[in-house]
């Protein structure tokens, strides 16, 4: 389960004096459950999903992820979540299966546990062809699954997609969808963050609208149509996002 | 702290770093051949121009011309005779046809030569040589020249004494002759403790340089920062991870160094000593191996310190093209406490003890020359300890900034 409650983050400028990137978002999201944010560039998305994924601090607020404190026990909260962006790069001079193994080890694997998860998504991915190969010799599609098997290495019960499908082809991006969809079936709290209404019309059970830093609006699809009286997701957000300027 | 996430880290890291060209040509390519590659090279390719100079003076002569040969026509016959100079006709234009390299040099006997010699006066007659200033060929005539007027000059003075009933002894009333009395490894040590020192010191640096960049601002560059701050690795456990394959590549390319600078040029020196072909003393060099230990220990906290101000430098670099940026002005603070040492009259005391890079130039430089207080010595190393403390505390704070981590 993930809960925020207030969570905020202020980035220090010299120019413009500080930014308020986020500015007490609160929301849930239960296990077996999607929960989309969507917003703009620049709207605070990244920043959120970060400060859950204790990659950054909150400056104000809290959050919990699987029960842990983002701010108090950070490494319990990593170790119990999957990370996934198009941020997130491989290392280059690793091969496909010793990038799996190395983000296993640093989740606390043992050797025969670390082989047994690694065999099992090294098949399920259909990685098996090309696990011996290194990173930067593999296609977009081949990095994406790499990308998976690194991120679920570890079973964590808590999935963070920040705009996995950012800049990929359409396949490319099927793939993504269709293992963020098998993460909820599992059980898994997954949070996904995209600015492509259609994505988050598709997959998400709750959607929150974020906006300057602000969760302006959140609910199922239903609701927000309702709420606002628009036919679609992208009429619902133009129209949310344009009643707060 | 978490040893098994720092040895995962460690692990991963000396994997990728052995497969990465650039850094093993970096770290271990270039300083195993640099000093072979630079004395061999070099000094084979000089010594083979010369000798082929040489050949081609003795089998061609040189071409030199002779200006009043009419006055001194013994000496002008001899010089005409010696082998490897041919001589060409007088003319005017010598001083062009040295320039434009056709002649060699010219020898000029004064019109009185012949007439000043049997007054045996006081102004003796001067011979001119004109030459080329720094022309190899050139230096070679003279050389020549010189060699040939000197051995009459000889013949001359021998049989002036003759006449006179004396014998040639007359000329050395008495003689002089050097000895040196300091022990090899003092004298090994003047000479090279302080080039050592600065050379291990700067090698330590260089060394670290490449991976201590691809490991945070080429991360950066990359895109995996994120992936592995999203890993439930520590950032204390990540940077020193990293900070234990920066020194270990560091350590290696400062071994290979100095591996390489050894068998370049000691173990030639050694093996003509072996031979014989010298006295014991005449090439006065030995290095204790105690000192050179001492020397080894000393540098380990100066390894750590530029493995540590290298991480951090790299992560608050936002490319590995910007971290470049940051090294020349780095390597000329660590390149000046280094040099420094080997200024004349700069000696160690209680107070240069505490000046980090410095301090361990001076130290090592004692080592070597086989002198040394224990009381400073204790002091630099816990001084040198005490800055590779607070340079790794530094790196572990600037992995903890987000400021730094995301800065853009």
């Amino acid at each position: 389960m993930i809960e925020a409650v207030q969570l905020a983050k202020v980035f220090p400028d010299r120019k413009k004096g500080p930014v308020r990137a986020v500015d007490g978002v609160s929301f849930r999201c239960e296990p077996g459950e999607i929960y989309g944010l969507l917003g703009a560039n620049g709207a605070g998305k990244t920043t959120t999903l970060r400060m859950l994924a204790t990659i950054l601090q909150p400056t104000g607020g809290t959050a919990t992820v699987a029960g842990h404190d983002v701010v108090k026990e950070p490494e319990q909260v990593r170790s119990r979540v999957g990370f996934l962006s198009t941020a997130t790069a491989l290392y280059a001079r690793l091969t496909a299966r010793e990038t799996v193994e190395y983000f296993g080890r640093l989740n606390g694997l043992n050797e025969a546990l670390l082989r047994q998860r690694v065999d099992k998504l090294v098949a399920l991915l259909e990685i098996t062809e090309f696990a011996g190969r290194r990173c930067d010799k593999l296609s977009t599609g081949m990095k994406q699954r790499v990308s998976i098997a690194r991120t679920m290495v570890h079973d964590p019960p808590v999935m963070i997609f920040d705009e996995p499908t950012l800049g990929l082809d359409v396949m490319a991006a099927r793939v993504i969808v269709k293992f963020i969809r098998e993460c909820r079936d599992q059980g898994k709290t997954v949070i996904f963050s995209s600015h492509v209404m259609s994505e988050v019309e598709k997959l998400c059970d709750r959607i929150g609208i974020i906006h300057g830093g602000k969760l302006l609006v959140e609910g199922t699809l239903a609701e927000l149509r309702e709420r606002t009286g628009q036919p679609d997701l992208e009429e619902v957000f133009v129209h949310i996002v344009e009643a707060h300027p | 702290m978490n040893w098994r996430h720092i040895h995962v880290v460690f692990r991963k890291e000396l994997t990728d770093a052995l497969r990465d060209k650039r850094t093993i040509i970096a770290t271990i390519v270039v300083p195993a051949l640099m000093f072979p590659v630079l004395t061999i090279g070099m000094g084979g390719m000089a010594m083979k121009s010369i000798s082929n100079l040489r050949k081609e003076a003795q089998t061609k002569g040189s071409e030199v011309m002779l200006l009043g040969a009419e006055h001194a026509p013994k000496l002008a016959t001899v010089l005409s005779n010696a082998p490897g100079l041919k001589i060409v006709p007088s003319a005017n234009d010598l001083v062009a046809r040295i320039n434009a390299k056709t002649l060699r040099a010219a020898v000029e006997f004064p019109p009185d030569f012949e007439q000043q010699l049997t007054k045996a006066s006081t102004n003796a007659p001067k011979v001119r040589i004109y030459h080329y200033f720094g022309e190899m060929r050139s230096q070679m005539a003279v050389q020549t020249v010189e060699a040939i007027l000197r051995q009459q000059r000889d013949q001359m003075v021998g049989e002036r004494l003759a006449a006179k009933g004396l014998s040639r002894d007359v000329l050395t009333p008495f003689a002089s002759e050097q000895q040196n009395v300091a022990e090899p490894k003092k004298v090994g040590g003047n000479l090279l403790g302080g080039v050592i020192p600065y050379m291990i010191i700067l090698l330590c640096l260089v060394g670290a340089m490449h991976p201590a960049i691809d490991l945070t601002a080429g991360e950066k560059e990359r895109g995996t920062i994120e992936t592995i701050l999203a890993s439930p690795v520590s950032r204390s456990d990540l940077v020193l991870g990293k900070f234990l394959l920066v020194l270990t590549v560091s350590l290696v390319s400062a071994t290979v160094s100095i591996s390489s600078l050894a068998l370049t040029f000691v173990l030639p020196i050694e093996a003509v000593k072996a031979m014989g072909r010298v006295g014991p003393n005449a090439l006065p060099f030995a290095l204790s191996g105690g000192a050179v230990a001492a020397v080894l220990v000393l540098m380990l906290p100066l390894a750590i310190m530029f493995s540590s101000a290298l991480l951090a430098l790299g992560l608050f670099a936002r490319t590995a093209k910007e971290a470049q940026s940051y090294l020349s002005p780095l390597m000329m603070l660590v390149i000046l406490p280094a040099m420094a040492a080997l200024l004349p009259g700069v000696e160690l005391n209680a107070r240069l003890a505490l000046v980090p890079i410095l301090n361990v130039s001076l130290t090592a430089k004692e080592l070597l020359t086989g002198h040394y207080q224990w009381g400073l010595l204790t002091m630099v190393f816990l001084s040198s300890c005490v800055y590779a403390a607070l340079a790794l505390t530094a790196a572990v704070w600037t992995f903890k900034r987000e400021s730094v981590l995301f800065r853009t």
